[in-house]
């Protein structure tokens, strides 16, 4: 990821301020809830699903090493190559190499998360590759010349209206379509002969399936297929926790990230890529590599190795307040949300981003929908207590805990320090209320404050007051 | 109100933890707590040494100061049968001690068993006191918002709702989002000010839109938020802690001075 513009703070004034946003996120965000809810509410026991869901990737986990050498051997054996990378930019190494060998000037890609964090695009572009997004979302991105700013859903601050206008603007069908029919009859004749015109098409994974070497994918759209299938050359980056043991596995765990991510009981194309074309088949790629990354997981495996269960489902942006009203970008990593959060630090350092554990209100909810029971809550609090022990936390948040604990741990200073501090405080107030506080203005720009009373309640009880 | 004969011998120890919000701003709730938990045959002191639970520096990342302030804690709450707090989110700090002190075995034992005995008030009253409140009325519509720490933290969700269901005269109306966090978050509301605002202000037009009399609630920092913005932006929903409605006391809501 390039470092994105100006402080956290300035980039969430900034999306605050958008009313495009604002009715774009409501939009996505809220039919998500809505559908997620009536799915998990559809479904026996999702609670347990979720549990079971963490087990799958928690065994694959214990057992990383096992289980990646399995799928090496798997992979190989059924024409694969593999190519190991230890960060992204090993990673993007390997697909520039691959394509340069293969003679390649257009590569179609579709969506992968992955690739956005490992900085793929910018790879791409500065080796003279014409790369061609495939996902629907991707391609208004694309033209619009942003990155994601969901998960699941790339254009999710984007509305259907800014939609027609970009498609006006840079399709070869001149007319404003209004429709989401015509708009998507647009793209897909604008995507057409690259579909079948590109020397390389790049996807993600979903899965890494040991038992058999073979990767799954997961679309609405059945871009992956037209990207993975007609090119001569197939290239695969996938994260290294998309391991899973079994078949099984993956199909159970499909069952609650669709349902997490867009609320159907299953995506229109769940396929699953073995190989390369076969002596016989009809079609397929001639060359099918998987580039295995790690970029900080095997560290992550130590340190917080629940995130590394995660499914990329979207859930928890989603349902977030922080995400719902800033939106992805503000984030300022490849990833947003919660799940973005806890990500980014591995990824661009925790004293840039220290912003982001800090931006949570610890409310619990994106723990209670996350498909995989990822504590993110706990790992974001884990961020923090990293942060201040590294000494990245404001001085002034530094100094005002010290002096509240000092106070505090002394409960006769602390009780009479409240005994002066009330009646100054009271004076501020007019009505029952202070419109202005001095010491925590944040809390009156928005708020008002009401007046305290004259005494603490364990003065008043001291005193024998009842009332 | 009073314990007679065997109940007084069955009476448990409730220490009675105000927490640092209530002490400071809300004392009726305190005086609430104390009224409903010796309702519910309760043998309730409120110990002196008490202040602040640790959360603002556990959530700011200073477990340093986190540990001192919960060591304090402990120490002054350990004797008592059960430590009851009119808090969901003080209540879900004090079970979190054993974790801050997992690298001090005797510590974290003292932590955890403590831990095992922290109540939040309304649930304590359900689920371990059987409690119904008795001869409270109160002609008003009122809605409810299930704060994060309670709700998510320690499963609070029916506990409130049973209470009251008691209340005679009380309409409740459902809350759109009543699950949905009001952008408090402790510190984050300071921190990230703006942030916090946009997100207070649509849970402000949600219990604007019950057209409720009240807003109840089981956390008084949530409750400040929410009463803040509803006053800001011109609402005249009255804002109680539902501790102060099930006690009878509900005469003068926040920001409203008494007489």
């Amino acid at each position: 990821m390039n470092a994105p513009a100006g402080t956290f703070k300035e980039r969430a004034h900034k999306a605050l301020g958008d009313t495009n946003l604002k009715v774009a996120l409501d939009r996505t965000t809220g039919n998500a809830r809505t559908k997620r809810a009536a799915a998990v509410a559809a479904w026996p026991d999702f609670d347990e699903a979720r549990k079971q869901s963490a087990a799958i990737k928690d065994h694959a986990l214990d057992n990383f090493a096992y289980y990646l050498e399995q799928f090496e051997r798997n992979a190989l054996a059924s024409g694969a190559k593999i190519h190991w990378a230890r960060d992204a930019k090993e990673a993007c190494a390997a697909v520039i190499d691959i394509c340069r060998q293969a003679k390649a000037k257009t590569a179609t890609r579709s969506k992968s998360m992955l690739g956005e964090e490992i900085g793929l695009p910018h790879a791409l572009a500065e080796a003279g590759i014409r790369r061609v997004e495939t996902d629907l979302a991707e391609h208004i991105i694309q033209l619009a010349g942003e990155t994601p700013s969901h998960i699941i859903w790339p254009a999710a601050h984007r509305t259907r209206e800014d939609v027609s206008r970009l498609f006006q603007q840079h399709h070869r069908d001149h007319r404003l379509l209004t429709e989401v029919e015509a708009m998507v009859a647009s793209a897909r004749h604008e995507l057409r002969d690259d579909f079948f015109g590109a020397d390389v098409g790049i996807s993600g994974a979903n899965y890494l399936v040991a038992e058999t070497g073979a990767i799954c994918t997961i679309t609405n759209e059945g871009n992956a297929e037209l990207t993975t299938t007609p090119p001569r050359v197939h290239i695969v980056t996938a994260g290294i926790e998309k391991i899973v043991a079994t078949t099984e596995h993956a199909l159970q765990l499909t069952r609650v990230l669709v349902r997490s991510a867009t609320g159907a009981d299953l995506t229109q194309y769940t396929t699953f890529h073995c190989g390369p074309k076969r002596e016989g088949d009809r079609d397929g790629p001639e060359e099918f590599h998987i580039v295995l990354v790690d970029h900080g997981r095997t560290q992550m495996l130590e340190e917080m190795p629940e995130m590394l269960r995660c499914l990329r489902c979207g859930a928890c942006l989603n349902h977030c307040v922080v995400y719902r009203k800033i939106g992805g970008h503000a984030y300022g990593g490849a990833y947003p949300g919660p799940m973005g959060s806890a990500l980014t630090p591995v990824f661009d350092g925790l004293e840039n981003t220290r912003d982001l554990p800090h931006a949570c209100t610890m409310n619990g909810l994106c723990k209670a929908v996350c498909p995989v029971d990822i504590p993110l809550p706990t790992l974001l609090r884990d961020w923090r207590a990293k942060s201040f022990e590294a000494g990245y936390e404001p001085p002034g948040v530094q100094r005002a805990l010290k002096i509240w604990t000092f106070v505090a741990t002394r409960p006769r200073l602390y009780r009479a320090a409240l005994a002066v501090a009330l009646p100054l405080l009271r004076r501020l107030g007019k009505d029952g209320w202070i419109s202005r506080l001095p010491f925590a203005s944040a809390w009156t720009e928005a708020r008002d404050f009401p007046t305290p009373p004259r005494q603490t309640f364990l003065a008043q009880i001291a005193s024998g007051e009842q009332q | 109100m009073t314990n007679t004969g065997g109940a007084r011998q069955a009476a448990p120890k409730v220490g009675l933890f105000a927490t640092c919000l209530v002490d400071m701003l809300r004392p009726n709730i305190g005086f609430s707590a104390l009224e409903l938990l010796r309702a519910a045959g309760c043998d309730v002191q409120i110990p002196r040494a008490q202040t602040c639970c640790g959360q603002p520096a556990y959530n700011s990342g200073d477990d340093g100061n986190a540990r001192k302030l919960a060591r304090q804690v402990i120490e002054v709450f350990e004797n008592f049968d059960y430590l009851v707090a009119p808090s969901g989110s003080c209540a879900s700090m004090i079970r979190t001690y054993p974790e801050l002190f997992k690298d001090d075995p005797a510590l974290s034992l003292r932590a955890r068993t403590l831990a095992e005995k922290t109540f939040e008030l309304l649930s304590f009253l359900v689920d371990v006191r059987g409690f119904r409140p008795a001869n409270v009325s109160c002609k008003a519509s009122a809605t409810y918002h299930d704060t994060c720490s309670g709700l998510r933290g320690l499963g609070i969700k029916t506990q409130p709702r049973a209470l009251l269901a008691a209340v005679q005269g009380l309409e409740m109306r459902p809350l759109e989002g009543d699950e949905t966090c009001c952008g408090f978050g402790g510190t984050f509301c300071i921190k990230y000010s703006e942030i916090s605002d946009a997100i207070v202000a649509e849970k402000a037009a949600n219990i604007q839109a019950t057209g409720a009399d009240l807003l109840l609630g089981g956390d008084l920092g949530c409750l400040l938020n929410m009463a803040g913005k509803l006053r800001r932006a011109g609402a005249t929903t009255r804002v109680f802690h539902a501790a102060e409605l099930l006690a009878g006391r509900a005469l003068h809501a926040i920001g409203e001075e008494k007489p």
